[in-house]
């Protein structure tokens, strides 16, 4: 459990790359992640990443400003489709946030050090994940104005939350959620930005990483508590994640639709969410290693691990879509029956098979070792499984609702511009959020990459 | 009015908050601190860049009521999360539903659940803020011109002036035999 040097599967020929490379030393390791923070002069690849996604950001904006003046007639979804792209790209995006809480919480409770490199970043991704995808609820409800209405509060209306409806258990599980994963994000931070305000020439640099840093000095009664309370944060955001995603999955499971009412929802959904996460992962930090220069600390082995995760939680998607069908066979229930024949030859049908080939058939390259060592192929695979899981969530969602029980109430369902404009405005926000976030913030964890290096450890005599 | 008070209290206040040992390595902080330990010095505290482990034993720091507090707040959270369920549904806003119970709770573990983690989310960071004394604007270490490398890569023990062993010759040339590169006086 320590690390995972002996991989008797594959790596037992060869040593694998280190969590770490060159030779590197606190000061090092501090100065070299610490300066893209600090920089003074801004790359212009920065410019124009940030200027792109700024402009979809300012896509997002005028949709919801035309959204909330007109109303949601403008987006595709109609009786009988009444759920589409808001709740696809709202799972879709809960999905991606869960490999950050994974790699950041799991992986530091299982003690993989390798964690360590990519878990900041992986967070940072979460949490603007979980801000796009809050997007689309609220405004689905037509008045996002009134969504205060959800939570339970005393009101002259004398109206309360139904708390057995999933959709009141998804308010409470996202915000606490969100709430968690910015809190966990922003402690394993403080350290960090104790060092940039340390390091900051400027003043302004200095007083807004000060008063961020709230007076971290580095104490050892204050690395006492902060590690307990890092490690139960950790502890506690494990069942969180998990629920998160299952709670998402009753948002299917407990309605009656044909193709919903599973019980192999929940864990199918959680897998599902990481197999997501692990490949937005790699599709962001590929080309942010590169283009930072920053291959000694999001090594090989980082890729490697992660696309033997994304195997290992295809397969159990895989398995899902596999139970799926053969639940609907089994049921023997004309309606599940039809589903899924549905499904696979309906007027989707391309869009389901062009799904078995994102997430289950191309995956299956990350077997080969070679795969799992070319940068380049990893990257086009990671982009590639998103789009697959994309389009599960577009299958679950609309080949179930467009043709259920009756079918004098059948319709086809089709997106509009607003609905592809809203999509592609939540990446712009998303990718806005990350490009400030490389800027002003330190990507990977300065200290604890410090604890990972042989010069951290403490030799005592007698020991 | 208010100036001329302090003047008086940081007059009467002695000048030196403590001194501070700068070290070069991990292991030699971890072991000048538990000589300073074991010399009877108290009022010490190390500072290092990463937490270590080894270093809290050297202080003689070993107990953190921080779970408990987490603990408080996860059954608070549990407990605040099913009564609002049970409260909202039973008593101020019951729907009958065909002849189903009231208190269907089952369906009220989601909440509370989420409750529970929620409340102890929450106080574990803010009763690790508040048991560390954070936010802390200043601090007298921070007079230290080398302490800007404690979050970089330097690592520093402080014997505070209020310790009852506390002689600033004395501590002085003990903090320089346990080896430390450099021993700087700390004012307030």
């Amino acid at each position: 459990m320590q690390d995972d040097t002996e991989d008797p599967v594959s790596d037992s020929t060869i040593t694998p790359p280190s969590v770490i490379g060159g030779h590197q030393t606190f000061a090092s390791v501090t100065d070299k992640i610490s300066a893209i923070a600090l920089a003074k002069r801004t790359r212009t690849g920065w410019f124009i990443g940030a200027g792109i996604s700024f402009l979809l950001t300012m896509l997002l904006l005028y949709t919801i400003g035309y959204l909330v003046l007109t109303g949601i007639g403008i987006w595709g979804n109609n009786i009988p489709v009444g759920w589409a792209f808001d709740i696809i790209n709202f799972v879709w995006w809960i999905g991606i946030g869960h490999a950050g809480t994974l790699i950041s919480a799991i992986l530091l409770l299982l003690r993989q050090q390798w964690r360590t490199s990519i878990n900041r970043f992986a967070e940072a991704m979460t949490l603007f994940a979980v801000a796009s995808a809050g997007l689309f609820p609220l405004l689905h409800t037509g008045r996002p104005w009134l969504a205060y209405w959800l939570f339970p509060y005393p009101n002259t209306m004398g109206v309360w939350p139904q708390f057995r409806s999933p959709l009141i258990w998804d308010v409470f599980a996202v915000s606490t959620y969100a709430t968690v994963s910015a809190l966990f994000w922003f402690i394993g931070l403080i350290p960090d930005l104790a060092t940039l305000r340390d390091r900051a020439r400027r003043r302004t640099a200095k007083i807004i990483y000060g008063i961020l840093a709230m007076g971290w000095r580095g104490s050892a009664r204050h690395w006492h508590r902060y590690e307990t309370a890092y490690l139960l944060l950790a502890g506690l955001a494990t069942p969180l994640v998990v629920s998160v995603h299952t709670v998402v999955s009753f948002d299917f499971a407990v309605g009656i639709i044909p193709g919903w009412h599973t019980t192999v929802f929940p864990p199918y959904f959680v897998a599902g969410a990481i197999y997501s996460g692990f490949a937005m992962v790699m599709t962001l930090a590929i080309p942010l290693r590169k283009f930072y220069g920053l291959e000694d600390f999001i090594t090989m082995r980082h890729l490697r691990n992660m696309s033997k995760i994304m195997l290992a939680t295809g397969l159990i998607v895989g398995y899902g879509y596999m139970i799926e069908t053969f639940t609907a066979w089994y049921s023997a229930s004309t309606f599940e029956e039809f589903m899924i024949r549905n499904r696979m030859t309906g007027p989707y049908a391309p869009l389901y098979w062009l799904l078995i080939l994102c997430n289950i058939l191309i995956p299956q390259i990350l077997w080969s070792k070679k795969a799992r060592g070319n940068v380049l192929l990893l990257f086009v695979v990671s982009i590639i499984v998103n789009i697959g899981m994309w389009l599960e969530r577009f299958i679950i969602i609309v080949t179930s609702l467009h043709r259920d029980f009756l079918p004098s109430s059948w319709a086809m369902y089709r997106p509009t511009f607003w609905d592809f404009s809203m999509f592609l405005g939540t990446i712009g926000l998303f990718l806005s959020l990350l490009f400030l976030f490389i800027r002003f913030l330190p990507m990977i964890s300065i200290f604890e990459i410090r604890t990972i290096l042989p010069q951290a450890e403490v030799h005592e005599a007698g020991d | 009015m208010r100036q001329a008070t302090e003047l008086e209290e940081m007059n009467s206040r002695p000048r030196l908050y403590g001194l501070m040992a700068e070290f070069e390595e991990p292991t030699a902080l971890v072991q000048a601190a538990r000589r300073a330990h074991d010399e009877g010095y108290r009022r010490i505290d190390a500072y290092s860049p990463f937490p270590i482990e080894e270093l809290t034993d050297a202080i003689g720091f070993h107990h953190t009521k921080l779970p408990l507090i987490v603990l408080i707040g996860g059954v608070v959270g549990c407990i605040g999360g099913f009564a609002l369920c049970y409260w909202v549904s039973t008593s101020v806003y019951p729907l009958n539903i065909g002849g189903r119970p009231l208190n269907s709770w089952p369906a009220f573990i989601p909440v509370t659940f989420e409750c529970t983690i929620l409340l102890a989310a929450l106080a574990a960071v803010f009763g690790m803020l508040a048991l560390n004394g954070l936010p802390e604007p200043y601090h007298p270490v921070f007079n230290v011109p080398s302490f800007e490398q404690a979050s970089r890569n330097k690592f520093f023990l402080c014997i505070e002036a209020v310790d009852p062993k506390f002689e600033e010759a004395k501590t002085r040339e003990f903090l320089t035999e346990l080896g430390a590169r450099e021993v700087s006086d700390v004012e307030f």
